[in-house]
């Protein structure tokens, strides 16, 4: 479709480049003059929706790799500290994590698209496999950046994809060896899955280039499933396809800046914020969400090649599609029963992420093996099947005449694809929240914290007084290494002045050193310093309390969560509930009872705690009526304690969240005006093409 | 892209002493970045583990096969699951031997697998007695 181009630059300075290397040319005939069908619906507008999240992904990626450590000793760190002390370091980060999943909700939209449309039939075979084979990439590059944090999920998830490699007969071994590096995943695994997840996003970008490529020889499916003919069955790229695209972009921003400035934990696991732990499984090791259909599947089988084997299967199966899948006719439109079995195969896939998401135990197991014999099905039985005994509708004659077959009923079309978005966003993704650990505690109650919602603020009083209960209470067993004491003083936060931070500072003995002499010193503390731990190291802390480190508090707030359940987790995406942290760790202060309740033993050592899952902690009662004095007349009780120190460490652990929500009100005001312009524009532009 | 020499070097043979080691208790010591599970078994442990039919295995290994000669009590194993790596927990599941929390395999006092998806019996690192009461891993 995309010829030689007639385009001739008008500028001398252009025309005099052009000659030489035609790139305006290029440009022109692919981007401008290059038709389009007049038929598109909104579904193809993901194409560009992807173009940009790589683009993004690519930008933020490597201005987050200026500020990252790639060492296992202090890549969680290093995180951390984008998060708190690189501008707008939060933002950077959010839009690069959630981006990741944004990105595959937009690959796998295109995906069913291609497949409801039938996208990948002749002449669009090279071109559907290049996609595939961009998928695969995505997946390892998004499995490499999950590690790259190097928290809890992403050590064990590392782990356990690692060795997805020893299954293979003869040279899993050697094969495992070689990803680590070493004996066991460690720095080294953590260097090179570094390298590689920048390397990879630009080779995805050569192979988008092919895969545009060989769009722009076949020229564009379309609902229809029927050719280009005539003139009259095309629109120009520009302007049409342009600011058709530009419009569905700044829906699915919206859509993303949702994740980005209200929920940017909603699509991650808790457990990623405590630092990665070599000796330490967790109860429950879960892949991202995109992940989840895959692992439902390896998980089902009960052999453990096999399992990989179908994992596997499940995604190479998809570029043996144009073979599979003979029918002549492309658009399941015109296939009444291709279009009933591919919805099934979406719930199918559906089924499988939520069931992968949970503990792989009973019913769980028996129903994984059903749905994955449905997903294979689909695509050995059903397909093959169907194209031969189906008898298709009639198609239309050409374009044209499709678009005027439907130029009503026009209208709902835009709606009701932003409504599906939303819906199976929070549906699809929140099915992560469910695999949360909650193993015999009682959910916590919900508080009301002056930082949920939207308009969220941290209620000052409550943070100074959460410090005070802070520093004469946790603070004799807990660390919070990453707060330091110029964050008192920032904006957001307790609302101290730079001087009274340095004089809180100056309470404190600070190690410093060696001196001129060699010697380690202690001197009073600075602004610039850390809150020193009580313990010097893991062992110490953990020789000093029967055995159980105390945590450190910095992230508690987002690192412990506990089950949210369906329809919940559903409802959480629209109410922007986002406080399961701080409601567990209020909940484990006044969850302390004396009488344990019959049928429960509590080991010698611990004691009972209602919320604390198995109900056995470590940690005696911390607090106590009257305990702590506040200057403000306050309750000095033990529910006013846990209430401030909890939102305490709310800040502690996500410092920036005021800033957060108030950036995140003028990009959607941005947004939603962008929005409305381009619809507007888009409906001028294409008056006449309807 | 194998592991360099520095990595080679920190993985030579460690020496571990047995004697702290109650009977019914087991540590967790590190060996090449894996955590290598020294048990003291009880001798219902030991009982269970060698009066089990070879042929209900999956992965068919007699006891004596996996425990030095005249060390009975003692069972050391590579505390990674032979599934997909995850450390199993010692001393839950129903065989009074290792659970699996990630996907569910259940290993007996022998750290041989029972139950679940796992091929095989966890591996026994090499080692030797130095003397009663210290063995020398690797």
């Amino acid at each position: 479709m995309s010829g030689p181009s007639d385009f001739q630059p008008t500028n001398p300075a252009l025309k005099w480049i052009e000659r030489r290397l035609p790139i305006f040319g290029l440009i022109h005939s692919s981007f401008v003059a290059y038709p389009t069908p007049r038929n598109l619906n909104y579904w193809w507008t993901f194409g560009a929706i992807l173009s940009m999240m790589l683009a993004l992904q690519i930008l933020t990626g490597v201005i987050l790799a200026m500020h990252y450590t790639p060492h296992a000793d202090f890549a969680f760190k290093s995180v951390e500290l984008i998060v708190r002390d690189v501008n707008y370091g939060w933002l950077l980060r959010n839009m690069h994590a959630c981006g990741a999943s944004m990105f595959f909700f937009a690959v796998y939209i295109h995906m069913f698209r291609g497949l409801y449309y039938g996208s990948y039939k002749e002449p669009r075979e090279v071109l559907w496999i290049l996609g595939v084979i961009i998928y695969l990439l995505m997946m390892a590059t998004g499995f490499m950046g999950y590690v790259l944090p190097w928290g809890q999920m992403s050590f064990w998830g590392a782990t356990v994809i690692t060795n997805l490699f020893s299954a293979i007969p003869y040279f899993g071994e050697s094969i495992v060896t070689l990803l680590w590096g070493g004996y066991a995943v460690g720095n080294p695994t953590l260097n090179r899955f570094f390298s590689l997840h920048y390397l990879l996003p630009f080779v995805i970008a050569g192979v988008v280039v092919l895969h545009v490529w060989a769009l722009h020889v076949a020229g564009q499916n379309n609902p229809a499933g029927v050719e280009m003919k005539t003139e009259k069955d095309s629109v120009p790229f520009t302007p049409h396809a342009t600011i058709k695209d530009m419009f569905g972009v700044s829906c699915f921003l919206i859509f993303y800046s949702w994740f980005i400035f209200y929920m940017p934990n909603y699509l991650g696991d808790a457990d990623n914020y405590i630092p990665a732990n070599p000796g330490v499984t967790p109860a429950h090791i879960v892949p991202e969400w995109y992940y989840l259909p895959f692992y439902a599947i390896l998980r089902s089988i009960p052999n453990k090649l096999a399992g990989v084997a179908c994992m596997f299967g499940a995604i190479i199966i998809l570029a043996f599609l144009p073979w599979l899948d003979n029918a002549r006719t492309r658009s399941s439109k015109y296939r009444p029963l291709a279009k009933q079995f591919f919805w099934i195969f979406v719930v199918v896939c559906i089924g499988l992420g939520y069931l992968g998401s949970q503990p792989p135990e009973g019913i769980y197991v028996i129903a994984g093996r059903i749905l994955t014999v449905c997903y294979f099905a689909y695509f050995l039985i059903v397909l093959p099947l169907l194209s031969r005994i189906e008898t298709p509708r009639p198609v239309p004659n050409s374009i044209a005449d499709d678009v005027l077959a439907k130029s009503k009923g026009k209208v709902a079309t835009a709606a009701s694809v932003m409504l599906a978005l939303v819906v199976a966003g929070g549906l699809f993704a929140g099915s992560t929240q469910t695999a949360k650990a909650e193993e015999g505690g009682d959910a916590p109650p919900a508080q009301k914290w002056s930082f949920s919602g939207p308009f969220g603020t941290y209620d000052r009083g409550s943070l100074q007084r959460g410090l005070k209960v802070y520093k004469e209470v946790c603070a004799a067993c807990h660390g919070l290494s990453y707060v330091a004491f110029r964050n008192l003083a920032d904006p957001g936060g307790p609302g101290y002045s730079p001087a009274q931070a340095s004089a809180f500072a100056s309470e404190y003995k600070i190690k410093d050193g060696p001196n001129d002499q060699g010697e380690m010193f202690e001197r009073p503390g600075r602004a610039a310093d850390y809150f020193p731990s009580p313990f010097p190291n893991e062992q110490a802390a953990r020789a000093a309390n029967g055995g159980a480190a105390p945590p450190d508090l910095s992230l508690i707030a987002k690192a412990r969560s506990y089950k949210r359940g369906f329809p919940r987790f559903v409802i959480d995406f629209f109410s922007q509930y986002q406080e399961q942290g701080p409601d567990y760790v209020d909940a484990i202060l006044q969850g302390f009872e004396d009488k344990v309740p019959a049928g429960v033993t509590i080991p010698e050592g611990s004691y009972y705690n209602k919320y604390f899952p198995g109900h056995a902690i470590k940690m005696p009662k911390p607090l106590s009526d009257g305990q702590v004095t506040f200057d403000d007349g306050s309750p000095a009780t033990v529910a006013q304690y846990a209430h401030d120190v909890t939102t305490f460490l709310m800040w502690a652990a996500e410092p920036h969240m005021e800033a957060r929500k108030r950036l995140g009100m003028q990009v959607f005001a941005f947004l939603i005006i962008f929005a409305g312009l381009m619809y507007f524009t888009k409906k001028k532009v294409w008056a006449d093409a309807h | 892209m194998n592991p360099d020499a520095a990595t080679i070097a920190a993985g030579a043979p460690i020496e571990v002493d047995l004697t702290p080691i109650a009977e019914g208790q087991d540590i967790k010591v590190f060996w090449r970045g894996k955590p290598i599970y020294i048990s003291h078994r009880t001798k219902k442990q030991i009982q269970e583990a060698q009066s089990v039919a070879l042929s209900s295995l999956p992965d068919p290994q007699p006891d004596s096969a996996r425990v030095k000669a005249g060390h009975d009590q003692w069972l050391v194993v590579i505390g990674i699951c032979t599934h997909l790596g995850c450390i199993p927990i010692a001393h839950e599941g129903n065989y009074d031997g290792f659970f699996c929390p990630c996907h569910g395999s259940q290993y007996d006092s022998s750290g041989r697998i029972r139950q679940g998806p796992a091929p095989a019996n966890l591996a026994v690192p090499p080692y030797t007695f130095v003397s009663d009461t210290k063995i020398q891993i690797g």
